[in-house]
């Protein structure tokens, strides 16, 4: 009889089970697509910063940048100096170039042995030292300036001079130089002038034995070898493939880093689809820090935790060893993604969790309230059912009985039209440019200057330039810019998740509505018939 | 059956106390049949739903069958409603959504019996009431006076020892008036039922054994 009487009613009154079940649809079906949405969006960030910090990176440990010194200049000087023998002179030009490794712009290195001190810890299941460094170049062409004379320089001048007084060189010229009034040749223009070039790309000099974490942990070779335990103490470099193709070197090929010439033995490209890896050029770490002259420092330990749950606990053993470290979490890295996607991020935790809040409690009220008002609609129903012998609870239970199907009517409607909006994410698969900074300058690099990207302001599209290799001052930290194609999935505890609120929901306008059923006596329903 | 002991029932309304029921001493015999005449305001229906155990009274004792009815719990009360008493209203107070059927199912859920013997029974009953081909009619396909038979099977399908009738031909014509009156007299006699039923109509109160008439809370013989 609950069952015959429960599907009368609702199919009796059907305004009030149609109504209902519309609020709590919506209610349904937006908590699905925002909790989609929002997990896709996750997602696409850990991708991301997994380009950036490789595969398994759980933490980083890097130092603050420094403020400069009082009086100095910014960062390492950028003085090039020449002697006056430099470069190699033809046709009356003459040609210098030299190049300089230094640490990346924005960082601050610290001693590798901090790597053992975190290696040694509880809970790390590995961890790997890296050095961002910047490698410019500066080359030019110049006059040739033994050609370009002083007059009298040359030749010697047969007149003596007997004045005695001051002197305002009253001699004649007779020697037999070369007239130093020529005019200037050779040279960049050819009539004497010059011109230069600074360069500059990023080099990351890495560990070749620790390749399970770290940058190179998630990308892919396109070409010839990644860098091998046998590589440590050679100048073998591994490039990314965007900057081999943008300067035309290939696997065999070699380059000049810090005034050491290397051999490319492979490149590499990241996951992403139109990506960069974390650096411009890979080399093994001692050399690095070797030509560098920044002996035995790093500027990033990449650290894995052996469980996710042990992270918060690694994280804080660093910061007791190493006071002086910075120690991001992806959690904190998450805040360093900047482009597009990280409005997006931003936009579906705080928008769409808020709005999901506000319909849910809207469908409740709207449940509660025309369970309610049913119930007042059938005073007389309801107080002859007691007449008969209906206790309170029989009667609560048929009306909580009917408010929770209302409420999985409306639910299961919900759940599809969810399913349905997250279908739509899918297909319509937005893709979001993001950007994070590779420069561990205590997971702020959004900030740091000459780094990508501006906290995603800037809305839709390419909020994040590619660093480019050149540009004096530029170039500073390197930067993965990634674009990820939106993918919204469901799990299906969400889809539990959601039933299970409509049920509540129905309990709860049930239970209130049951409530007001119960108090009708009996005699005072019955009285309004007279 | 009943026992009412200086049964007395007032309501407190915003501007003043109504006394319903002044202070009513009655006895009912088992199987009597009782009519109780009054104006409108009386007491009447104040009565009918003492008696049905609907409501509690300020003071007094109304006892049915030994059990005081004023001094046990709702859920109790619940339980007598749902075995001893068969109630009858002028309204009909059928569930517009259920059949005929249905509806005198609903009396005996409280009573827990199977699904199968429910409709047993309450087939049975719509038909000792002439309305076995009526049963998958919804109340609005259904006549007045079938209403009230519908009513009357609900009333006694649980065979209670009581049926209380509150204006029962109130809203019928003539001719359906007799027809569930003499319905009603049927029914009493081949069940031994105690009838008491609450009316206005003379010619009603004039088929019954006893006739009682309320006015101003206080209860009187009618010769």
């Amino acid at each position: 009889m609950f069952g015959t009487y429960l599907r009368r009613e609702l199919i009796g009154r059907r305004k009030q089970t149609i109504i209902i079940a519309i609020g709590m649809a919506l209610a349904i079906a937006l908590v699905i697509i925002v909790n989609s949405v929002s997990a896709g969006v996750r997602n696409a960030q850990t991708t991301v910063l997994q380009s950036v910090y490789g595969v398994g990176t759980d933490i980083t440990v890097s130092q603050a940048a420094t403020p400069p010194a009082e009086g100095g200049t910014d960062g390492p000087g950028q003085r090039f100096d020449f002697g006056a023998d430099a470069g190699a002179t033809t046709d009356g030009s003459t040609t210098v170039a030299t190049s300089r490794l230094e640490a990346a712009r924005g960082t601050t290195t610290f001693a590798a042995s901090d790597l053992d001190t975190v290696t040694a810890l509880q809970g790390v299941s590995g961890a790997a030292g890296t050095l961002a460094l910047t490698n410019t170049t500066f080359d030019g062409e110049l006059p040739d300036f033994s050609q370009m004379q002083a007059p009298g320089a040359t030749g010697s001048d047969a007149g003596t001079d007997t004045d005695s007084g001051t002197d305002t060189n009253s001699g004649t010229d007779s020697g037999t130089g070369s007239d130093a009034s020529t005019a200037p040749q050779g040279g960049a223009d050819g009539a004497g002038g010059s011109s230069f070039n600074v360069d500059s790309f990023t080099v990351l000099g890495l560990d070749p034995a620790a390749d399970a974490v770290g940058p190179l942990s998630a990308v892919t070779l396109t070409d010839g070898r990644g860098l091998e335990t046998s590589d440590t103490g050679t100048d073998n470099a591994v490039l990314d493939a965007t900057y081999a193709t943008a300067n035309d070197l290939a696997t065999g090929d070699t380059l000049d880093i810090g005034g050491t010439t290397f051999t490319v033995v492979g490149i590499v490209g990241a996951t992403g689809s139109d990506a960069e890896t974390a650096s411009n050029v890979y080399i093994p770490l001692d050399r690095a820090q070797a030509i560098s002259g920044l002996t035995d420092q790093i500027s990033t330990i990449s650290v894995q935790a052996s469980s996710s749950t042990e992270i918060a606990a690694v994280k804080a053993a660093i910061e007791k060893d190493l006071p002086d470290a910075t120690v991001s979490t992806q959690e904190d890295l998450a805040s360093s993604v900047s482009g597009s996607l990280s409005s997006a991020s931003g936009l579906v935790s705080s928008l769409g969790t808020w709005l999901s809040i506000i319909v849910l409690a809207a469908a409740f009220l709207i449940a509660i309230l025309f369970t309610i008002s049913g119930v007042s609609r059938r005073t007389r129903e309801f107080g002859t059912l007691k007449a008969i012998g209906w206790s309170n609870r029989r009667i609560v239970g048929q009306v909580a009985g009917e408010s929770v199907v209302q409420s999985l009517i409306g639910g299961a409607v919900g759940v599809a039209v969810g399913l349905l909006g997250v279908v739509v994410v899918n297909l319509f698969a937005p893709t979001l440019t993001a950007s994070a900074s590779a420069s561990p300058g205590g997971g702020m690099p959004g900030g740091a200057p000459g780094a990508a990207g501006s906290g995603g302001g800037s809305g839709a599209g390419d909020a994040a330039a590619n660093l480019p290799a050149g540009g004096f001052g530029g170039g500073q930290a390197a930067a993965s810019t990634t674009d990820v194609v939106l993918n919204a999935p469901v799990t299906p505890l969400i889809i539990v998740i959601a039933v299970a609120l409509a049920v509540v929901g129905g309990l709860l306008a049930g239970a209130i509505g049951g409530w007001r059923a119960s108090r009708l006596r009996p005699a005072e329903a019955l009285r309004s018939v007279g | 059956m009943y026992t009412l002991t200086s049964l007395t029932k007032t309501y407190s309304q915003p501007k003043r106390t109504v006394t319903a029921l002044n202070g009513v001493d009655l006895t009912i015999p088992d199987g009597q049949l009782v009519a109780i005449q009054g104006p409108t305001g009386g007491g009447k229906s104040t009565l009918l739903q003492m008696l049905g155990a609907l409501d509690r009274p300020t003071s007094g004792s109304i006892a049915l069958r030994g059990d005081d009815l004023s001094t046990l719990g709702e859920a109790k009360l619940a339980t007598i409603r749902a075995s001893e008493i068969g109630f009858v209203f002028q309204g009909f107070n059928l569930i517009p959504t259920l059949t005929a059927l249905e509806n005198v199912e609903m009396a005996l859920v409280p009573a827990g019996v199977s699904a199968q013997e429910r409709v047993h029974r309450a087939t049975q009953a719509l038909e000792s009431v002439g309305l076995g081909e009526r049963a998958t009619h919804l109340p609005n396909e259904l006549s007045g006076g079938q209403q009230q038979r519908v009513a009357i099977a609900r009333a006694l399908v649980k065979n209670p020892k009581v049926l209380l009738a509150d204006e029962p031909t109130g809203n019928l014509d003539e001719q359906t008036r007799d027809e569930i009156m003499d319905l009603l007299e049927g029914l009493w006699r081949d069940q031994n039922l105690t009838v008491v039923i609450v009316t206005h109509d003379s010619a009603v109160a004039k088929r019954a054994e006893r006739r009682l008439r309320i006015a101003n809370g206080t209860i009187s013989e009618v010769a």
